[in-house]
C-alpha cells in the first residue's frame, strides 16, 4: 500500500485528470439480506490483472441501520488539525450526532498514515427537510473546496459509505477490515491509472450522498460535462473524470427526477439515425433528451456501475458506454436472490469455486447490450435485464404542454 | 491631367505577344476594363486592373501573366506602400477609403497557435469512415430540464410532460454566414439557398429582403432584421428556419449594412423598396432599441409575430465586451446568439472600421461561453460564431472553445469561384458573385456552385469526423466546449489563460 | 518433471495431463498457470485438460504444434491469442479477444465468444456454439490456402466483421442446445449495426433471408445478397464440420435460408481524399 497521497498529489504531475484501466464488481441481495464484504474482496481481487496496486475502493449499502437518517461524512485528511477544521466546519452547519475513527487494521507495519474520520451528521434547523439532499450536496463541495486540499470527502451518504485507497485491492480490503461491515450491497473497484503514483482521494468510488460509482474506462467528454455541471454547484475537484459520472446522475435521476432508464438514454443516447426510426413518441422524446441534455452525452469507452438509493431502496445500475469498448457481464443466482455484475466472468468462476458463505450456485450469465442499463433494486429483484431495446416496457406518453410567454 | 500626383498601379497585365492569338476572349472576360483591343495588339490599362485572374483563366494560349507593377517603393517599416497610399488616395478624393471581405492586416490568427489532442493507449480513437461519429446539432433554444411524470402506481408509465422549443435540426455544425441579396448576386443567392436546402444546414440571408425565386429555400434560411429592415414583410417573417436580429457585424461593428448606388440594380431596388442606384445604407443603430429592455421587446414582438414556433436570435459583433453583452441578449430572451469576430467579411465597408475595431473571434467564444457558464444560462442558448473561420481546423476549435455552430462566408465565396481579389465593393465582379450587372451574373453557372458548395462542406464535415474520431469522441455534442482537448502553441501565454486552454506541456 | 505446484495429475496410458487451475480453490495467477502449461509441453505431452480455470489470460498463447486443450471453467481473455495449430475445446464461456491474431488451429466454445473474437485472424478456425459479441471477426485476412473460418451458433452485436479482408464469417442467428437441438432466435435481429462495415474482402454468411438483413443493419461498403453457386459448396463441409462438434443435424441446418454480405469495392474509400498540391 502507498501511504502518500492522501488528499492531495505530494510531488504532482501537472495533469489535469487521470487515466484508469480498472477492474470493477458488485452485488446486490435483493431480499435485504446482509453480508460482510467476502463475496466482494473475491470478486475484486480475482481481477488482478486489471489493477496495478495504484489505488483501490468499496461501497457497502446498508451498514449503518442504527443510524440511517444521519449522512455518515467520511473523511481523509492530512492532519488531526485538518480533521478538527472539518468538525467545525460541521458544527456551524448542522448537528454532529456521533463521531468516530474510522476503524482500520492496526498491525500493517504502515509508515504514517491518513487520519480517518466519520460524522454522522444532520443538517441545522433553518434547513427544510425536503432540502437536506441538496443542502449536504453544498456542504460537500464545500468541504472540499475549503482546507487546501488536506481533506476531502470519501462518503456523505444516508446508511451507506465508500471506503478507498492508494494500494492493491486485497490490501485495500485488509487495511479497512471489510469483513466487520455487513450490507445488502456492496461494490468494489481496482485501479490501474497509468500516469501518477496513484492517490487516495483518486481512487473509485466516487460518492455523492448515496451515490457511488465504480468506473472502468475514460470519459473523453470530461472537459464538457465538468462545464456543464459546475453551473449548477458542483466542484469537480478530484481529478478523475469519473467524478462527472457521480454528479450527473445526482443532477438528472435526482435533482431533475428522471428515471433511471430514460436517464440512461440521456448518457448513451442511441445514434440519430436510429432515432428517426423510432415511433414517434419514442423519437420525439429521444430527441429533447438529446436537446436538453447534450452536455450529459458520456463519451468514451466505459462500464460502470452505480450504487443508489431512491426512495429509502438501495439498487444496482450497470451501464456501459453504446459501442461497448469496455466490458461487464452480469450473472443472477439460482434462488434469484442475488445480482451480480462484473468486468470479467472470471469473477462469477471464483464464487462458484469458493466454499462456504462465499459460494454462489449461478444460474445465468450474461452480457448486457452496449449502452443499455441493468437494474436490481431491493424488494423488487431484476427491474431492467440490460437488454432492453430504448423504451422497451415503458409505457411512454407525451403531454405538450402550451409554451411559456415571455423569457 | 496633371501627373503630379499620379500613384502607379497595383497590378502589371503582361500578355506575351508571341503565344497571343488576338482572339480578344480577355477583352470580354474583363469586367474592369482593363483590356482592350487597338487593332494590332492587346492593350491593357492597368491602373483599373484587380487581379481578378479572370483573364488569365481564359486565355486559350495562357498568353496572359499577371505580376506586381514593377516599381519599387523605398523601404521604410512605418511608412510602409500601404500606409503611403491611404495618404494619397485621401488627398486626391477627400473620401472615406472603403474595402470589402475581412481586414487584410497580418494581425495574428490565433487557432493557428492551437493544437488539438488525440487518443492513445488510455482510449481507443474512433474510425468516421467505418463507425459513427455524429455531427449533427439543433439549433434553438432548450429547456434547462425535461419534466417526467411517474405514475406512481406503475413506474413504468411515464408521461413526458414538457414545452418543445423551436429548434432546426442541422446536418452538421456548419452554416453560410448572412450575405445579402445585393451584396452577392441573384446567382450566388441561388446556389447558396440550393445548396443548404441539400445539405440540411441553414444560410443567411442577410439583410437584402427575400426576393420571390428564393421562397421554396426559406425553411432553410435564417433571414436577417437588421436595421434598415429591408423585405420585412410577413414572407420574410413566417415558415423561415429562423430569424435574427442583427445588431452588429464583425467587419464593422457600430455600423449598419452598405450596399454602394452601383448595385442598387432595378432587382435590388424591388426587393428592398429603395429608388435605383441610391446607396442602401442602413442605420447605425436600430431605431427602436436604444438599451437592453427595448432588445427584448423586439425579441419578443417577433416571437409574438410568429407563434413562438421559430427561433429567434441576434447578432452582434465581436467587441471588448460582448460577454455581458451576450448575457444580456440571453436574458432577453434570444434562441441563439451570432458572434462575428473582427475578421469578418463585409461587401463593403469603410476600410478603417474594417480594419481597426473589433477583437477576434477566438476569445470572443471563450469569454462569452465562460460567461454564460458563470451565469448559468449557458445551455439555453445556441452560440453561433464567425468572422474568418477559414477551414475545418478552425471549425474544430472554435466548437471545442464552445460556440455550438459555425458559419462561414468566404470559403463559401471561393467555392463558387472567387479568386479573392477583394473588390467586392465595386460591383464588378467578374466571376458573377458579388455584382449585380447582369452580364456577369449570368457567368455564375448555379448548378456547378451547388455541387461545389456541398462538396466543400462534405470535406469539413469528413474531417471535423476525423478530428472527433482521434479525439475518441463520436458526437459533436461531447467536443463542445471540451476545452481539456486544446493547447496553446504561441508566443503569448495569457492568450491561453484568456482563452480558458492549458499551454502544451501540460 | 519438477512441478511448479501440486496440482498436476498425469494419466500415463493416454499420454495427458490434467492441471488444476484453482489448487485449494484459490485461482492460480496466469503466468503461473501457463508456464506449468509450457512444462508439461516440454515434456512430450500433448493431451492437456484444465479445470477450474478462473479467469487465466493468454492460454495456450503463441503455441504451435498438434496440441489438444479441453478447459473447463472459464478461461480469460486473449485465449489461443497467436497460436497455429492446437485445438482448444472450451466447455463453458471464454471471454474478450479469444483467438487473437490466430494463425491456425481451433477454438470451440460450448457457449459464448464475448467481444472482439478472432481479431486479426490470419487462419484457423472458431467455432462457438452460442452468441458472438461486440467486434468479433474484425480485420481478418487470407491469403492463398489460408484462411481463417469463424461461426458463431447465436447472433452477433454490432461492427461484425468490420475491415474485413478476407476469410469466412458466419452467423447462425440460432439458440442451440447441449443436445444439439435448436430454435431460430426472435425477437433480436442476428446482427448489430455497422454489420460489415468497411469490408473489403472475404464474406460474412448469415442464416436469415435477404429481406432479414435491412440496409441501415450494414455498415459501409457491404452489400447483402443472395448465396451463389460458388458459395454453398465453401459453406457446406464448414457447417458440417461445426453440426459433427455441436451435434446438431446438419441436413436441418442446411435448410435454414442463408444470405452473405460482400464488398461493394475493393476500395469503398477511395473517393474521400483529395491529393492536391496546395
Amino acid at each position: 500500500m502507498n501511504m502518500n497521497n492522501f488528499t492531495h498529489y505530494e510531488t504532482p504531475f501537472r495533469d489535469d485528470k487521470v487515466f484508469d484501466g480498472c477492474g470493477i464488481s458488485a452485488f446486490i441481495n435483493v431480499d435485504g439480506k446482509i453480508e460482510n464484504g467476502s463475496k466482494i474482496i473475491d470478486m475484486v481481487t480475482c481481477l488482478q490483472d486489471r489493477e496495478n496496486g495504484l489505488g483501490a475502493g468499496f461501497a457497502v449499502y446498508g451498514c449503518f441501520p442504527d443510524r440511517k437518517d444521519d449522512y455518515c461524512f467520511q473523511i481523509i485528511a492530512e492532519d488531526e488539525t485538518t480533521r478538527d477544521k472539518v468538525k467545525e466546519f460541521l458544527k456551524a452547519r448542522g448537528t454532529i450526532n456521533f463521531e468516530e475513527k474510522i476503524p482500520v487494521k492496526s498491525d500493517m507495519g504502515l509508515p504514517r498514515q491518513p487520519v480517518l474520520w466519520r460524522f454522522f451528521f444532520k443538517p441545522q434547523a433553518s434547513v427544510d427537510k425536503a432540502d437536506y439532499d441538496d443542502y449536504i450536496v453544498k456542504v460537500h463541495m464545500a468541504l472540499n473546496d475549503s482546507f487546501q486540499r488536506k481533506a476531502f470527502v470519501m462518503s456523505a451518504g444516508k446508511n451507506c459509505m465508500a471506503l478507498k485507497g492508494n494500494g492493491w485491492s486485497h490490501e485495500i480490503a485488509e487495511y479497512y477490515q471489510l469483513d466487520k461491515y455487513k450490507g445488502n450491497m456492496w461494490l468494489g473497484h481496482s485501479r490501474f491509472p497509468t500516469n501518477t503514483p496513484g492517490s487516495w482521494f483518486g481512487a473509485h468510488p466516487f460518492s455523492l450522498l448515496s451515490w457511488n460509482v465504480i468506473h472502468n474506462g475514460e470519459i473523453t467528454s470530461y472537459g464538457t460535462n465538468r462545464r456543464y455541471l459546475e453551473m449548477f454547484g458542483y466542484k469537480c475537484l478530484l481529478g478523475t473524470d469519473t467524478e462527472v459520472i457521480a454528479y450527473l446522475f445526482d443532477q438528472l435521476v435526482r435533482r431533475h427526477r428522471i428515471p433511471v432508464p430514460i436517464a440512461a438514454l440521456a448518457f448513451n443516447p442511441p445514434l440519430y439515425d436510429l432515432i428517426d426510426r423510432m415511433p414517434r413518441e419514442q423519437m420525439l422524446t429521444m430527441k429533447n433528451i438529446r436537446m436538453t441534455y447534450r452536455s450529459a452525452l458520456l463519451n468514451g469507452p466505459f462500464s460502470i456501475v452505480v450504487g443508489s438509493e431512491l426512495g429509502g431502496k438501495p439498487a444496482m445500475i450497470g451501464l456501459t458506454d453504446r459501442k461497448k469498448l469496455r466490458p461487464q457481464l452480469i450473472a443472477q443466482s439460482v434462488d434469484e436472490k442475488s445480482y451480480f455484475i462484473s468486468s470479467e466472468e472470471a469473477s462469477f468462476e471464483r464464487l462458484k469455486l469458493a466454499e462456504g458463505n462465499d459460494h454462489v450456485d449461478i444460474e445465468k450469465i450474461w452480457a448486457p447490450h452496449a449502452g443499455t442499463p441493468f437494474i436490481a433494486r431491493l424488494g423488487d429483484g431484476m427491474v431492467r435485464t440490460g437488454t432492453e431495446k430504448p423504451f422497451e416496457g415503458i409505457q411512454l406518453a407525451i403531454n405538450e404542454y402550451p409554451p411559456e410567454l415571455g423569457i | 491631367m496633371s501627373l503630379i500626383h499620379k500613384v502607379f498601379p497595383k497590378f502589371k497585365v503582361n500578355v506575351d505577344q508571341e503565344k497571343c492569338k488576338k482572339c480578344t476572349r480577355c477583352v470580354n472576360a474583363c469586367s474592369f476594363g482593363v483590356l482592350s483591343f487597338n487593332g494590332e495588339r492587346i492593350v491593357a490599362d492597368n491602373e483599373k486592373c484587380v487581379d481578378c485572374q479572370r483573364c488569365a483563366v481564359y486565355c486559350p494560349a495562357e498568353a496572359i501573366m499577371i505580376n506586381d507593377f514593377p516599381i519599387v517603393y523605398s523601404p521604410h517599416g512605418t511608412y510602409t506602400e500601404r500606409i503611403r497610399k491611404i495618404n494619397w488616395f485621401q488627398s486626391g478624393t477627400g473620401g472615406v477609403l472603403l474595402a470589402s471581405t475581412g481586414t487584410d492586416l497580418p494581425y495574428p490568427v490565433i487557432f493557428d497557435d492551437i493544437v488539438l489532442d488525440a487518443c492513445q493507449v488510455t482510449n481507443p480513437s474512433i474510425d468516421p469512415l467505418r463507425e459513427p461519429v455524429e455531427t449533427k446539432v439543433f439549433l434553438g433554444s432548450k429547456p434547462a430540464k425535461l419534466d417526467f411524470d411517474i405514475d406512481p402506481g406503475n413506474e413504468n408509465n411515464v408521461t413526458m410532460r414538457t414545452r418543445f422549443p423551436p429548434n432546426f435540426e442541422m446536418s452538421m455544425p456548419l452554416m453560410v454566414g448572412h450575405m445579402s441579396l445585393g451584396s452577392i448576386s441573384f446567382n450566388a443567392c441561388m446556389s447558396i439557398y440550393k445548396a443548404v436546402s441539400e445539405l440540411g444546414i441553414v444560410a443567411g440571408s442577410g439583410e437584402g429582403g427575400l426576393n420571390e425565386a428564393f421562397y421554396p429555400y426559406k425553411n432553410h434560411l435564417i433571414t436577417e432584421i437588421a436595421s434598415g429592415r429591408f423585405g420585412v414583410d410577413l414572407n420574410y417573417l413566417q415558415g423561415v428556419a429562423g430569424l435574427e436580429i442583427k445588431i452588429g457585424q464583425g467587419a464593422k461593428p457600430g455600423h449598419g449594412g452598405h450596399l454602394p448606388g452601383e448595385k442598387v440594380t432595378s432587382l435590388i431596388s424591388e426587393t428592398r423598396m429603395i429608388p435605383k442606384f441610391s446607396d442602401a445604407l442602413s442605420p447605425y443603430p436600430h431605431h427602436d432599441i436604444y438599451s437592453i429592455e427595448d432588445l427584448q421587446q423586439l425579441i419578443s414582438a417577433l416571437k409574438e409575430a410568429t407563434r413562438y414556433k421559430i427561433p429567434i436570435g441576434v447578432k452582434i459583433a465581436a467587441v471588448h465586451n460582448v460577454a455581458p453583452i451576450a448575457s444580456g441578449i440571453v436574458r432577453a430572451g434570444a434562441d441563439f446568439i451570432t458572434i462575428d469576430g473582427f475578421r469578418g467579411g463585409t461587401g463593403a465597408a469603410p476600410r478603417i472600421i474594417r480594419d481597426h475595431v473589433g477583437i477576434p473571434i477566438e476569445v470572443a467564444i471563450a469569454s462569452v461561453d465562460e460567461r454564460l457558464r458563470n451565469e448559468g444560462i449557458r445551455e439555453k442558448v445556441t452560440l453561433i460564431a464567425g468572422g474568418s473561420i477559414r477551414y475545418s481546423a478552425d471549425l474544430i476549435k472554435a466548437i471545442a472553445l464552445g460556440a455550438d455552430i459555425c458559419m462561414v462566408g468566404m470559403p463559401v465565396l471561393l467555392a463558387m469561384g472567387c479568386r479573392f481579389c477583394q473588390q467586392c465593393h465595386t460591383g464588378n465582379c467578374s466571376w458573377g458573385i458579388a455584382t449585380q450587372r447582369p452580364d456577369l451574373v449570368k457567368r455564375l453557372d448555379v448548378d456547378v456552385s451547388v455541387q461545389r458548395i456541398k462538396n466543400l462542406f462534405h470535406a469539413w464535415n469528413e474531417e471535423l469526423k476525423e478530428i472527433m474520431g482521434a479525439m475518441g469522441i463520436d458526437s459533436v455534442e461531447s467536443l463542445r466546449s471540451n476545452r481539456d482537448r486544446l493547447r496553446y502553441l504561441g508566443p503569448n501565454p495569457h492568450i491561453a489563460e484568456v482563452l480558458g486552454i492549458k499551454h502544451v506541456g501540460e | 518433471m519438477q512441478k511448479l505446484v501440486d496440482n498436476i495429475e498425469i494419466d500415463e496410458e493416454n499420454h495427458a495431463v490434467t492441471i488444476d487451475a484453482a489448487p485449494k480453490r484459490v485461482p492460480l495467477k496466469y503466468h503461473v498457470l501457463n508456464e506449468e502449461i509450457h512444462r508439461v509441453l516440454d515434456d512430450g505431452y500433448k493431451n492437456i485438460t484444465l479445470v477450474n480455470v478462473v479467469g487465466q489470460r493468454f492460454i495456450a498463447a503463441a503455441l504451435a504444434g498438434d496440441i489438444q486443450f479441453k478447459i473447463h471453467g472459464t478461461p480469460g481473455n486473449d485465449l489461443g491469442i497467436f497460436m497455429d495449430g492446437p485445438t482448444i475445446e472450451v466447455f463453458g464461456n471464454c471471454e474478450d479477444q479469444c483467438g487473437n491474431t490466430m494463425n491456425g488451429g481451433k477454438i470451440i466454445i460450448h457457449g459464448a465468444a464475448r467481444d472482439v473474437a478472432g481479431l486479426s485472424a490470419r487462419g484457423g478456425t472458431i467455432y462457438a456454439r452460442g452468441d458472438g459479441g461486440y467486434r468479433c471477426g474484425v480485420h481478418i485476412k487470407q491469403y492463398q490456402n489460408k484462411r481463417p473460418v469463424l461461426v458463431f451458433g447465436g447472433r452477433v452485436r454490432q461492427f461484425f466483421g468490420e475491415y474485413m479482408a478476407g476469410g469466412l464469417l458466419v452467423a447462425l442467428g440460432l439458440d442451440i442446445k447441449e443436445d444439439g437441438s435448436f430454435t431460430k432466435i426472435d425477437g433480436y435481429p442476428i446482427a448489430g449495426a455497422s454489420l460489415g462495415t468497411g469490408i473489403h474482402g472475404g464474406k460474412i454468411i448469415l442464416a436469415r433471408a435477404c429481406n432479414e438483413v435491412p440496409p441501415e443493419m450494414l455498415g459501409t461498403g457491404a452489400k447483402v445478397a443472395d448465396l451463389d453457386d460458388a458459395d454453398r459448396p465453401e459453406l457446406k463441409p464448414v457447417l458440417d464440420d461445426y453440426c459433427a462438434i455441436f451435434k446438431i443435424d446438419a441436413e436441418k441446418i442446411e435448410q435454414l435460408p442463408f444470405c452473405k454480405v460482400v464488398p461493394l469495392s475493393k476500395r469503398p474509400f477511395a473517393h474521400n481524399y483529395c491529393s492536391k498540391m496546395l
